[in-house]
């Protein structure tokens, strides 16, 4: 690893925010859209997406 | 439709129709990711191991190469809610409000690591991390309007209404955008003025120039991953609310 200088903490918590906070993010946007891709596939399979006039 | 209209569809279909944009739009995600991960490996690399420090700042010039393109993004992302807003308020389009919709929160998560970013930058160079001067004072309100517009569509049970408010937020807040660009023209600030986008040319040499190029392509290939997988997101949430809202009607008949 490269010498940061006398500044290094400043550089190492800026980075580490950003991956932190890309990190959740990446990770809420793909729980979330597994979370409704599963509800969708279980109302699909109840039949909710057929008409009530044709059961 | 049957199969030959749906061949025939044109490119406004593809694009207006919730699950046709769905269907085509999800092949660009893996080419969207690979992107990505490899501008963000060459950008580290180039930050941390090609790029000298600076004459003045020494090793902390490495912070601008997260600080400016979240700074970036801050404003990319609200002109992308802006050109959508017009499509909701313009054209109706199904997919503008989707857009606007998922856009908010990367734009809020963008704008709090810039301003993140920028006070961790000015402590060693300035002195303090946070000084309320017209740059950053403007990046702040604009960090507010993001909030504001996230919790404006959580207010409303119906989306369709709440897209045409949000729209006209939208577009009302997007006078902050000219008032970031150019605050530092306008008032005594801590921060430079414009050092890249220049008449006479950037005032960096390419060394710090081309990290600063390939992070800002490698955070904005990631918001485009994002908003995209927001976008399918929000399609499969309206088909939930409007399934489930049959299937309730059913079990009440």
């Amino acid at each position: 690893m490269i010498d940061l200088g006398p500044h290094a903490v400043y550089i190492v918590w800026a980075y580490l925010g950003v991956a932190v906070a890309i990190a959740a993010l990446i990770g809420f946007k793909l729980v979330e859209s597994r979370r409704l891709s599963a509800r969708l596939a279980a109302l699909e399979t109840a039949g909710a997406d057929r008409s009530a006039t044709h059961p | 439709m049957n199969v030959e209209n749906t061949s025939k569809q044109s490119w406004w279909t593809r694009i207006a129709h919730p699950g046709q944009f769905v269907a085509w739009s999800r092949r660009l995600l893996v080419p969207l990711w690979i992107a990505t991960a490899a501008l963000f490996v060459l950008g580290l690399w180039l930050a941390f191991f090609a790029s000298p420090e600076d004459y003045q700042m020494g090793d902390t010039v490495r912070i601008m190469y997260v600080h400016v393109p979240t700074a970036w993004l801050s404003q990319f992302v609200y002109g992308v809610m802006s050109v959508s807003a017009i499509g909701t308020l313009v054209w109706r389009h199904p997919m503008a409000d989707v857009s606007m919709k998922a856009a908010a929160p990367l734009g809020a998560t963008f704008t709090a690591l810039a301003l993140y970013t920028g006070a961790l930058w000015g402590r060693p160079t300035w002195g303090t991390f946070w000084e309320w001067d017209g740059r950053m004072t403007s990046t702040l309100v604009l960090l507010l309007i993001y909030f504001g517009i996230v919790a404006l569509w959580r207010a409303f049970d119906d989306q369709l209404r709440a897209a045409r408010i949000v729209a006209v937020f939208t577009l009302v807040g997007a006078v902050n955008i000219p008032i970031i660009k150019f605050s530092v023209d306008w008032w005594a600030t801590l921060h430079q003025p414009a050092s890249v986008f220049r008449l006479d040319g950037p005032t960096m040499p390419g060394s710090i120039l081309t990290p600063l190029f390939v992070m800002v392509f490698a955070f904005t290939a990631l918001f485009l991953t994002l908003h995209l997988i927001g976008m399918h997101t929000e399609v499969r949430r309206r088909r939930v609310m409007s399934l489930e809202r049959r299937l309730a009607q059913r079990g009440a008949a």
